[in-house]
């Protein structure tokens, strides 16, 4: 047996969807991330729930990239594939690495399996030679399984479900990991099923025992821990850091957080870990749908509370009216966009990030409203705390854009402590004299006089409003001015951001990459690359779309060419284009899947080389 | 806070009010105002919120917090008011239309939840805003500009959709009865939950007479049933007729020969009961008016209170570092 040290793995684990794949996935994470590489995950669901099993439509995964080196992405090819079944293998083959390692369940490449996978009468990958360009180590899982576990009184079924336990009982072998973690998982989750748990143990211990002393796995690889800045880190997954912005926003501002939210792929997380966070006096509501979910935030907010809802594409078109509403009001509230494929119902469970000119555009009227967006699962954090500061402060409704890459994405975060974080000032009014709802200060905000207030009773409503007063107003002269300040109020908000800044690279140079949301690991690592190369390349990354930071133009004109690659046909491009007559470049990309760094890498020594 | 000393005039805004002449929107605002110096609330505590109609002009009207928002979603927003501020008295203002066409869904989800509010559904069958067309409670038949030959929809009946919605609190009034209507308001007012209050409205430009039957001195005898809890459903001339039961089917009888004993004995907790009242609905019943149905259950804002003060109980007021921290850390130096 050998034993090599190695910088970097990626390793896909794919199953069935019963299979239990996310969660060897996301204990292999857990490991590793508490051993101290850096790393990046991304599970890859089936849109259904239960897609018939054995098909490739069934097939669910887990991607992940962990080093002893900083780690962007969940990696664009795969040193190791772990597969439950024939399916998983023919729909995830071409991730793999030539010279890569296959571990297979042979209990998945029978009859019955490879006829539901696509493969005719007696064809079968494992034995036509298909995979000599792999390492292969094949092992009967539900066998070892249930021989494992003959002592235990458990149903065959409820044996079975414990297959996921064994291959990563495997993967921590070859990777000289602890089980001790995820033991304490199993322990907490179990607690009441000591049956289960006693199982789920025995067949972890099983996979890693086998690797051990069978003879197929001839390798043990060592991956140290990550030389990352110094300081203490927690793992995180985009849609928790969502939910964990939006209390710390509660509570730097002093404002109740109330939630309104109907369930949708992939934004649901965040409402369930709001539900949990109750002690934080989070007022969770399932509403009806999502425009009762936004109207409720509205009507919150209008009580004085912080008033969020969250969603994906298609509840966001529902949303549209209300958040129309919201901005005439000028009420904070914020509303979260965990994006996924479009149009229509489209692919609810891949990413993308085709919502962008909605955010900035889906409205009735001359309807302009702040856009922020996150770039990485643990920026969710800091980029959702921002949407709320600055809805607060400036009496807004504000955008918050993330997408399912990131939402379902984990990260090592380095997090910070409450003393860290900004204060939030809230612009609540008890003063009586001379109140009138729409008097506007310096950056042009109304001051927000909630219910309860003795003296400030004044009604709000969506039709136009007379300067100042608040009153109904028909006037001409007087919707034009008022479509002009509340444009310029949302524009204002430019001074009370941060710089646009270089993330890689120089400030002038041959190349600028300006990319948004969750693109941000693929481009760093292309960027980052071809810098080493000595390639004149740089990358900026906005997390403010509306308004645009200040020095951005300045930035911009710093560049022969400015590449924008996005997840979409091209929406980023536009607004820049509009907004600087600058002939950006797209680079897009719209299957459904993050960027390989690769794809981006290979665009930007095209346009080096002046292609 | 010490309850202030109010009239009817503190309540009402600067505002012109912008209604049709003769529209019976006037009579319920006049009603309101009245009322809110006898409920015992502060007015600053107190919020109006409607959607889009006629009708919903009129948080404009009240001296009080309010929104005049869009169109159907008076009942979420109000949901969402109620749920984060639990101290106030909410109001919810809202038309045929607005409550029962494109607001439907929320208004059912609202008074299942039972969140405590007093929604005031001013009933015109028609939609006045824009101009005339009919609406979900236009009777079938009814020509208008977009039925020309006469509408083919099956009307809503409101009361009965509320109650299949379990709705806590249901009453119908009209804006041609100020006494009975202020009644009604301040019933709707003490009860706690969802009180949904009907309210016949007269549209004297797009639908005039529409309850006419209900209203005229001729007809109204006959075909008007105040309903009083306790009592007995008379009606008809010096109360010359009752209705009885004959097992589930409600029958008119003569009081010449029937003993009041006999009768029908109006009951607001009993919700079988309070089903076939609004059932009344076509002309071989009196239209009921009154309190049909009320019940006392768990408000959704006092249950969502409740788990929160549980959740600190048990794992103890909400720690912002902890919460960063999770439940899992490792250092780097
Ligand atoms: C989203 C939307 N659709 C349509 C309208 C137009 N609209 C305004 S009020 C109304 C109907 C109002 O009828 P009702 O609720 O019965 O109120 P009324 O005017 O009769 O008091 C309609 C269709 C609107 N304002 N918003
Ligand atoms: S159109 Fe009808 S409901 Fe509207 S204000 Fe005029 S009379 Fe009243
Ligand atoms: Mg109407």
């Amino acid at each position: 047996m050998t034993q090599e040290t190695v910088e970097k793995v990626v390793i896909f684990f794919a199953g069935d969807s019963g299979d239990g794949i996310q969660l060897a996935g996301s204990q292999f994470t857990n490991t590793a991330a508490l051993y101290g590489n850096d790393l990046s995950t991304f599970p890859d669901f089936p849109a259904e729930i239960r897609a018939p099993q054995g098909t490739l439509a069934g097939v669910s995964g887990f991607q992940i990239s962990f080093g002893s080196t900083e780690i962007f992405t969940p990696g664009d090819e795969c040193d190791v594939l772990v597969v439950m079944n024939v399916a998983a293998l023919k729909a995830n083959l071409k991730r793999l690495k030539k010279g890569g390692a296959i571990i297979v369940n042979t209990d998945g490449f029978d009859k019955r399996n490879l006829r539901l996978a696509g493969f005719e009468d007696g064809e079968n990958p494992l034995s036509d030679n298909s995979l000599s360009d792999y390492r292969v180590s094949e092992m009967n899982v539900t066998k070892l399984t249930r021989e494992c576990l003959v002592d235990i009184t458990l149903g065959v079924k409820e044996k079975d479900r414990c297959k996921n336990m064994f291959v990563l009982g495997f993967v921590y072998w070859m990777y000289n990991r602890t089980l001790e973690h995820t033991i304490e998982f199993l322990t907490q989750k179990f607690k009441s099923k000591p049956e289960v748990l006693e199982a789920n143990i025995k067949v972890l211990k099983a996979g890693y025992n086998f690797a051990d002393t069978c003879e197929i796995s001839s390798s043990r690889f060592e991956v140290k821990p990550a030389k990352m800045s110094s300081g203490t880190y927690r793992n995180i997954m985009g849609n928790q850091a969502t939910a964990i912005g939006l209390i710390a926003a509660s509570q730097q501002s002093g404002l109740d957080l109330f939630y309104g939210s109907y369930p949708i792929t992939p934004a649901s997380d965040i409402l369930h870990e709001l539900a949990k966070h109750k002690n934080f006096g989070v007022k969770s509501f399932q509403a009806e749908d999502e425009i009762a979910a936004v109207s409720a935030a509205i009507g919150a907010a209008f009580g004085g509370a912080l008033g969020v809802t969250a969603t994906s594409g298609p509840g966001v078109a529902l949303k549209g009216e209300a958040i129309g509403l919201a901005f005439m009001l000028e009420l904070p509230i914020v509303i979260v966009n965990v994006q996924r494929g479009g149009p229509s119902t489209g692919l609810p469970t891949k990413t993308e990030q085709a919502d962008l000119l909605q955010a900035m555009y889906g409205r009735n009227g001359e309807a302009p409203i702040p856009v922020v967006s996150a770039s990485t699962p643990s920026d969710c954090f800091e980029a959702s705390f921002e949407a709320c500061r600055i809805a607060i402060e400036h009496m807004t409704p504000v955008f918050f854009l993330s997408d399912g890459y990131i939402a379902n994405g984990a990260e090592p975060w380095m997090y910070p402590q409450t003393k860290d974080l900004k204060d939030i000032s809230v612009p609540i009014t008890t003063k009586t004299e001379d109140y009138l709802p729409y008097k506007r200060d310096e950056k042009l905000v109304r001051e927000w006089a909630i219910p309860g207030t003795a003296g400030l009773e004044h009604r709000l409503g969506g039709l136009e409003k007379e300067a100042e007063t608040g009153n109904v107003s028909y006037d001409s002269d007087n919707h034009e001015y008022m479509v002009k300040i509340r444009a310029e109020k949302v524009e204002r908000i430019a001074e009370f951001i941060p710089l646009q800044k270089v993330d890689s690279g120089e400030v002038k140079g041959k190349v600028l990459v300006l990319a948004w949301g969750s693109t941000y690991g693929a481009v760093k690592t292309a960027v980052k690359e071809l810098l080493a190369d000595g390639f004149s390349v740089s990358h900026a990354h906005l997390r403010y779309i509306n308004p645009l930071p200040k020095n951005l133009v300045e930035l911009l004109s710093g560049f022969d060419k400015v590449l924008i690659p996005e997840i979409n046909n091209g929406q980023l491009i536009k607004i820049i284009r509009d907004k600087y007559l600058i002939d950006a470049i797209p680079l897009n990309k719209i299957k459904g899947t993050p960027f390989e760094a690769r794809e981006i890498k290979n665009r930007i020594k095209e346009l080096h080389d002046g292609k | 806070m010490e309850n202030k000393e109010y009239t009817a005039k503190d309540f009402s805004s600067d505002q012109e009010v912008r209604w049709c002449p003769g529209c019976g929107d006037y009579s319920i605002l006049k009603q309101v105002q009245s009322v809110m110096p006898e409920i015992g609330v502060d007015k600053e505590d107190i919020v109006f919120i409607s959607g889009i109609g006629c009708s919903s002009r009129f948080p404009y009207y009240m001296n009080t917090y309010g929104m005049h928002s869009i169109h159907g979603r008076a009942t979420a927003i109000a949901s969402g008011l109620k749920a984060a501020r639990p101290d106030l008295s909410v109001w919810i203002i809202t038309g045929d239309g607005d409550s029962l066409s494109i607001g439907g869904n929320h208004l059912i989800h609202l008074l299942r939840r039972n969140f405590d509010t007093n929604i005031l559904l001013f009933n015109n069958q028609i939609y006045g805003l824009t101009k005339g067309q009919y609406s979900p409670t236009s009777e079938k038949g009814k020509k208008t500009k977009s039925t020309p030959m006469g509408s083919i929809d099956h009307p809503f009946n409101p009361l009965a959709l509320c109650m299949g919605a379990d709705a806590t609190f249901i009453a119908r009034t009209m804006d041609r009865d100020p006494k009975h209507m202020r009644e009604m308001l301040k019933l709707s007012n003490d009860h706690k939950g969802s009180s949904l209050l009907e309210i016949y409205q007269n549209c004297n430009v797009f639908n005039d007479g529409a309850f006419f039957g209900m209203t005229d001195k001729a007809t109204k005898m006959n075909q008007t049933l105040f309903l009083e809890d306790g009592e007995p459903l008379l009606f008809g001339e010096n109360k010359s007729k009752g209705i009885k039961l004959d097992g589930f089917k409600p029958i008119v009888v003569s009081m010449e020969d029937t003993s009041a004993d006999d009768l029908w004995i109006h009951d607001e907790k009993d919700r079988v009961k309070a089903g076939l009242l609004t059932r009344f609905f076509d002309d071989e019943m009196p239209r009921p008016f009154g309190v049909f149905y009320s019940e006392d259950r768990m408000l959704y804002e006092d249950a969502l209170v409740g788990q929160i003060e549980e959740a600190k109980e048990l794992k103890g007021k909400g720690n912002l570092d902890n919460l960063l921290k999770g439940s899992n850390t490792w250092s780097i130096d």
